[in-house]
C-alpha cells in the first residue's frame, strides 16, 4: 500500500449513520476479478438512478463537493457485508480519508491493509466539522498521521486515536503478508506443537 | 488480560490457545484451523499469490464451494446467463486446481452455502479458528469456534501463512434469561438481541451467548443466532459446546472417528467458560417476553414485534435517528406508525445462510402444509446445501412447498444478496428468512423485512405478515 504522512483536502459530508457496505458498493459490481476499477460505481444506487443518470441531490454529484478526498460520515460507518470492495471503491474514486464517530471492524480492518484512513472523532466534533462544511462548502481539512491531527486552516484542530501498529504500516506502507513472512519460525513452531486431540 | 491461573472465557480459552506470536502493540498472529473460500471474495486473493509467487501453505486446511453466484433453477445451474458471475467461478475453478485445494463445485453432494456445508461436514468443530472472506462466517460459533469473517486481503495472508493479524477483542456475555415462547424461534431471538443492543452494539467485541434458551436450542438455532452476530457489530459470536453439539457433529464426514472422537469430545468438554470468568461486557436479555420479530427499516436494529408498529420520525432519540426514520419509511413505502400486519408482500424468500437449513424448512413447511400461497405471491425455498435438499426431499418437504405453490430450489444464497438470477423487483415487498434487509440488498428498490421461517411461510399464505402464534396448523 501506498505511504501517508500528510493528506490535505476538500471534505464530503454525508450525514448518514449506518452506511453500510451494500450501499458503498452494491453487490452485482462484486463479480469482477480486479482490485481496481471500483471507483465508478462507488454508492451506485445513490448516485446514479436506474438509467445511470447522475441524482443532482446526491451529495458527490454536487458541486464542490465532487473534488472531494476526506468523507465525512455518521456512526457505524462500512456496517455489513466483508467485502474489500468497499475501500477498493472509495480510493479508486479519490477518497483517501473517512472521518466518523465509529467503522464496523471489517471495514476497519479491510481498511487499514489498503492504507483508506479511517478517523474516529467523538460526535460533538464530527458535528463541528459538519456545521463548518455547511457554512463553507469548500472546506478542506488536513489529516497528519505523524501528529494524529485533524485540522482546518482557521485553527481548528482535533487529535484521533491510531493504533500505534496501524500508524507505523501507514506511515510505511508496510505490506501485511511481509510483515508476517518474517514469523516464519514461529508459524512452523506453532505447527509442530502436538494436536490437542 | 487474564493471568494464567484465572478463570477464562470460551473465547479467551480459543484465542489463547491460537496465538503464534504477540507483541505489544503489534496485533497477534493467530493460527487458522480451517479456512472456508467461495468465488465472490477469492479471486483478487489469488492473483495476489501468483503476483509474489506465493503458495497456499495449508491446502488441507482450506476448502472451497460455490455459493453467492450460483442460480437456483435447474436449467441455468449449469448455464449460466451472466457472464462475470460464470466468470468468477471459473476463475475459483481454476485457482483451486492450480493451488490444490479442494471444491465442492456446483451439482456435487458437498456444495452449499459455505456456512452450512462446513458445519454439515463436520469440518467446522469447536476450538476451532475458522475464517472465510464473508461477514456471516460468524455461524460457526455455533459449535463453540472461533470464526471470524475477513476480507479479501486477509483472504490472501491466510492462504500465504495460515495465519491471522488480529487485535485481541473484547469480550462480552449475552445472558439470555428465560424460555422462548412457543412459536418465537431463533430467528426472533438473534432480532431481539440486535434491537437491544443495537447494531453496533457488538463491535469490538466476541459474544458469548448463554442461559437456558439457549442451551434449549438445536445446532440450527444456535447457528441462526450467531449467524447474525455481525448485525450487531460483532465480528464473531459464539455458544459452548455441549451434548447437543457432540451429538450434532458425531458421524458427520469429516469428523473425529473411534478414539480420536473421545480424545476430541475430553478436550471440547474443556472449552466452555470457567466459573466467575470475567467478560468486559455483560448484557442480559429477557426471552421468556419475546415475540416474533418483524424488521420494517432498513437496517436489522430497525425491527418491532409483529404486534407492533412501524415508528414516526418524532419517536427518534436525536435528530440523526429521526432522519434515518423518515429515510427508512420513505425507502420501504410504510406510513408513520403503519401496524406490521398492515403490510403486504408480493415475495417470500426462505433460505440463506441464516435460515436455509433443515429445521428451518421443516418450520416453515409446518405452518404451510395444507394451505396455499396467496395468489399475489410469489415465494422461493432454497435449500442451504444439497444435503439439506437431500434431507428435506427425504422427509417430503418439498412436496409440502410444491403443493401448496411454492417454488423449490436448487441450493445457493439465492435472493439473500442479489448476485445471482434471484432478486426482486423494485418497489416489491419480500419477507425473508435471511439476514440483511438493507437499500437494495435484493435488488434495486426491493424492500426486505427479515424475519422467522414460520413468519415467512404464514406472510406467503395470508398475504400479509400475521402472528405466526394464532396460526391455523394442518398437522
Amino acid at each position: 500500500m501506498q505511504p501517508m504522512r500528510t493528506h490535505r483536502g476538500q471534505v464530503i459530508p454525508l450525514d448518514l449513520a449506518n452506511v453500510d457496505t451494500d450501499q458503498i458498493i452494491p453487490k452485482q459490481f462484486l463479480k469482477r476479478i480486479e482490485r481496481t476499477g471500483y471507483g465508478p460505481f462507488l454508492f451506485n444506487d445513490w448516485r446514479f438512478d436506474g438509467d445511470g443518470n447522475p441524482k443532482p441531490n446526491f451529495v458527490m454529484n454536487r458541486e464542490p463537493f465532487k473534488h472531494g478526498s476526506i468523507l465525512l460520515a455518521g456512526k457505524n460507518f462500512g456496517c455489513g457485508s466483508s467485502r474489500e470492495h468497499a475501500p477498493w471503491a472509495l480510493m479508486d474514486a479519490g477518497i483517501l480519508v473517512v472521518i466518523a464517530p465509529s467503522f464496523a471492524d471489517i471495514f476497519h480492518s479491510n481498511s487499514a491493509i489498503n492504507g483508506l484512513l479511517t478517523v474516529v472523532l467523538p460526535q460533538a466534533k464530527m458535528d463541528e466539522l459538519f456545521a463548518k462544511v455547511a457554512a463553507s462548502p469548500k472546506y478542506e481539512l488536513t489529516v497528519n498521521v505523524e501528529t494524529l491531527t485533524v485540522s482546518d486552516d482557521s485553527g481548528w484542530s482535533a487529535k484521533f486515536p491510531l493504533d500505534a501498529f496501524r500508524q507505523h504500516c501507514l506511515l510505511n506502507g508496510l505490506d501485511q503478508i511481509g510483515i508476517t513472512e518474517k514469523k516464519e519460525q514461529f508459524i512452523k513452531d506453532y505447527e509442530a506443537r502436538p494436536a490437542e486431540y | 488480560m487474564t493471568t494464567p491461573s484465572a478463570p477464562k472465557t470460551l473465547f479467551d480459552k480459543l484465542w489463547d490457545a491460537h496465538v503464534v506470536w504477540h507483541e505489544e502493540p503489534q496485533p497477534a498472529l493467530l493460527y487458522i484451523d480451517l479456512h472456508l473460500i467461495h468465488e465472490v471474495t477469492t479471486p483478487q486473493a489469488f492473483e495476489g499469490l501468483r503476483l509474489a509467487g506465493r503458495k497456499v501453505r495449508r491446502t488441507d486446511l482450506t476448502f472451497g464451494t460455490v455459493d453467492h453466484n450460483v442460480p437456483t433453477t435447474k436449467a441455468e445451474r449449469f448455464n449460466i446467463l451472466d457472464p462475470i458471475a460464470a466468470q468468477q467461478m471459473t476463475s475459483l475453478r481454476q485457482n483451486c486446481a492450480e493451488f490444490g485445494i479442494h471444491l465442492a463445485d456446483v451439482g456435487e453432494a458437498e456444495q452449499g452455502i459455505v456456512h452450512v456445508i462446513g458445519p454439515e461436514l463436520g469440518l467446522t468443530l469447536p476450538g476451532k479458528t475458522i475464517v472465510c472472506g464473508d461477514s456471516h462466517t460468524s455461524t460457526h460459533g455455533a459449535f463453540g469456534a472461533l470464526a471470524i469473517g475477513i476480507g479479501t486481503s486477509e483472504v490472501e495472508h491466510v492462504l500465504a501463512t495460515q495465519t491471522l493479524q488480529q487485535k485481541r477483542p473484547k469480550s462480552m456475555l449475552v445472558n439470555v434469561l428465560g424460555a422462548l415462547p412457543e412459536g418465537v424461534t431463533a430467528k426472533d431471538l438473534a432480532l431481539g438481541i440486535i434491537h437491544q443492543i443495537g447494531t453496533d452494539g457488538g463491535t469490538g467485541h466476541a459474544i458469548e451467548y448463554r442461559g437456558p434458551a439457549i442451551s434449549a436450542l438445536s445446532m440450527d438455532g444456535r447457528m441462526t443466532l450467531c449467524n447474525l452476530s455481525i448485525e450487531s457489530g460483532a465480528r464473531s459470536g459464539m455458544v459452548a459446546p455441549d451434548e447437543t453439539t457432540f451429538a450434532y457433529i458425531k458421524g458427520r464426514k469429516y469428523a473425529p472417528k473411534g478414539e480420536q472422537w473421545d480424545r476430541a469430545v475430553a478436550y471440547w468438554r474443556t472449552l466452555p467458560s470457567d466459573p466467575g470468568a470475567h467478560f468486559d461486557r455483560v448484557v442480559d436479555f429477557d426471552a421468556s417476553a419475546l415475540q416474533p420479530w418483524v424488521t420494517w427499516g432498513t437496517s436489522p436494529g430497525m425491527s418491532a414485534p409483529v404486534t407492533g408498529s412501524a415508528p414516526r420520525p418524532e419517536d427518534g432519540k436525536n435528530e440523526i435517528e429521526k432522519l434515518s426514520i423518515t429515510r427508512a419509511l420513505e425507502y420501504m413505502d410504510i406510513a408513520p406508525g403503519q401496524p406490521l400486519t398492515a403490510l403486504s408482500v408480493d415475495r417470500v424468500f426462505i433460505g440463506s445462510c441464516t435460515n436455509g437449513r433443515l429445521e428451518d424448512l421443516r418450520n416453515a413447511a409446518r405452518v404451510i402444509r395444507g394451505h396455499h400461497v396467496n395468489p399475489h405471491v410469489q415465494m422461493l425455498v432454497v435449500p442451504g446445501s444439497e444435503a439439506v435438499k437431500k434431507l428435506a426431499e427425504s422427509e417430503g418437504l418439498d412436496r409440502i412447498f410444491l403443493d401448496a405453490g411454492a417454488e423449490w430450489r436448487e441450493p445457493g444464497c439465492s435472493m439473500c444478496l442479489g448476485m445471482n438470477p434471484d432478486i426482486l423487483s423494485p418497489g416489491q415487498r419480500c419477507a425473508a428468512t435471511s439476514n440483511r434487509n438493507f437499500e437494495g440488498r435484493q435488488g434495486r428498490g426491493g424492500r426486505t423485512h427479515l424475519v422467522s421461517p414460520a413468519m415467512a411461510a404464514a406472510a406467503a399464505v395470508a398475504g400479509h405478515f400475521t402472528d405466526v402464534r394464532n396460526w391455523d396448523y394442518k398437522e
